[in-house]
């Protein structure tokens, strides 16, 4: 019989308490119980990126975490840096560069890119490619994607946001 | 796929954590970063009755200088290894090797115990704890135990640990200073899976090696050390006679497998190559 777990997350900076199966991905968690759908489910293995969150202010796969170890933490999911305005840019920068096609994998590529943008402001372009290797898109080639992170990067730089 | 039903359990103390073990046995899996053991779990490849979640364990994270030795608790994440500047001083192999781990978002998560407990024969932390010469430190009810990396890595996914074994740490004895270290990884995509790699490292004075350590991942069942490599290089200059005398040496020792895309001489050749560029890069 499946047991249950009473279950406290922070997310997107409001506390929400829940039973959840032991088995149940964070993912999951996101998109059924909390109806947060921009983060995707694809592989549920690891490898596509395309349901990437940020725990505790790190990127982390949202197939690879189980809720109930999510209790207690601060979960960010894409609705939460698109609402606050935290990659207003970044989503410009996709926009005008068509860094997007399908959509389906861009949420966890913004989670990561914003992600460099924080820890890597001096990243050259090499190491932009080398940092998103873990997002798959099978639309774009990933040209415009890495075109519009340098972009944001240069940007910021200049700005004094980095 | 998603994850069968288990039972889970979120122990507050190691005590407690080998209590649950001890009692449940092989019927339980440990989670530590759940990296390779949640997508074994989605793939439905392990189907434990219970998950003992080591997340609560704060006793088993932190890098710190301990004498003579590095000691890594074994739910440090591979992201934190990368940064640290303690490692990058007293074990840099380990931060050269760091950044070969998987992803940015899986390194964040994943643990240093999780990949050594885990085996796996492309894994990083194993090859690299055997060219360093670390010792496992291994908890149960029965007390602590030490065992050298050369001989915990026993054969595929399968470790000198006993099923009420936890693993909490590697003591790494710190890097002397004519000390030097290369690794090295041949990948189709960055992150991905290793075909071949090298851990090396040496002691380096007046143009001669000494200490020579070279451990292959990627190339058997469990990382290997390169004996007769490193037996030919041992106390000499590494010149380029030399790392053509280990690259041959190692034809005589590595038996690579196959994998689906590589030959077993693709493999040896590709351990040659890598085994060349490393040495050179001792040398340099």
């Amino acid at each position: 019989m499946e047991e249950f777990f009473e279950t406290t997350i922070t997310v997107n900076g409001t506390p929400v308490t829940r039973r959840v199966a032991a088995r149940t991905h964070l993912v999951d968690f996101l998109r059924e119980e909390l109806g947060l759908t921009g983060s995707h489910t694809a592989c549920e293995h690891g490898v596509c990126g395309a349901c990437t969150v940020r725990v505790d202010g790190q990127i982390l796969r949202g197939c690879l975490m189980l809720a109930v170890q999510a209790n207690g933490r601060k979960v960010d999911t894409i609705e939460g840096l698109s609402d606050s305005g935290e990659i207003r840019d970044l989503q410009a920068a996709f926009h005008e560069r068509n860094a997007l096609q399908c959509g389906f994998c861009t949420p966890g590529v913004l989670m990561t890119a914003q992600e460099l943008l924080r820890d890597r402001p001096e990243a050259t372009r090499d190491e932009i490619r080398e940092f998103m290797s873990g997002n798959l898109c099978r639309c774009t080639g990933y040209q415009a994607i890495i075109d519009s992170i340098e972009a944001v990067l240069i940007a910021r730089r200049r700005t004094g946001r980095l | 796929m998603k994850a069968p039903s288990f039972g889970y359990a979120r122990p507050e103390s190691l005590a407690e954590a080998l209590e649950l073990l001890a009692r449940h046995g092989e019927r339980a899996k440990l989670l530590a970063g759940g990296q390779s053991l949640i997508p074994s779990l989605n793939l439905r490849l392990s189907s434990p009755a219970l998950l003992i979640d080591l997340g609560n364990l704060s006793e088993l994270e932190g890098i710190a200088l301990q004498g003579k030795d590095l000691r890594i608790g074994a739910l440090t994440r591979h992201r934190a290894i990368e940064r640290s500047p303690v490692v990058a001083a007293h074990a840099p192999l380990l931060a050269q090797a760091a950044p070969h781990i998987a992803h940015v978002a899986i390194r964040n998560r994943g643990t240093f115990g999780g990949s050594l407990a885990m085996s796996d024969p492309a894994a990083e932390w194993p090859a690299c704890c055997l060219a360093l010469g670390a010792s496992i430190v291994v908890a149960s009810a029965r007390g602590e135990r030490r065992v050298q990396a050369e001989r915990f890595f026993k054969a595929l996914y399968a470790t000198d640990l006993a099923p009420d074994e936890i693993l909490v740490a590697a003591e790494i004895p710190a890097a002397a200073a004519d000390s030097r270290s290369v690794f090295l990884e041949l990948a189709r995509r960055r992150g991905d899976y290793a075909i071949v790699g090298v851990a090396a490292q040496a002691r380096r004075s007046k143009g001669r090696l000494q200490d020579v350590r070279l451990a292959f991942l990627g190339v058997a069942a469990v990382p290997l050390l390169a004996r007769r490599a490193m037996a030919a290089l041992e106390g000499g200059p590494c010149d380029a006679a030399a790392i053509a005398a280990a690259e041959r040496a190692l034809g005589d020792e590595l038996e690579p497998m196959a994998d689906l895309y590589h030959s077993a001489a693709t493999k040896l050749h590709l351990a040659r190559v890598l085994a060349g560029r490393a040495l050179a890069a001792l040398a340099a």
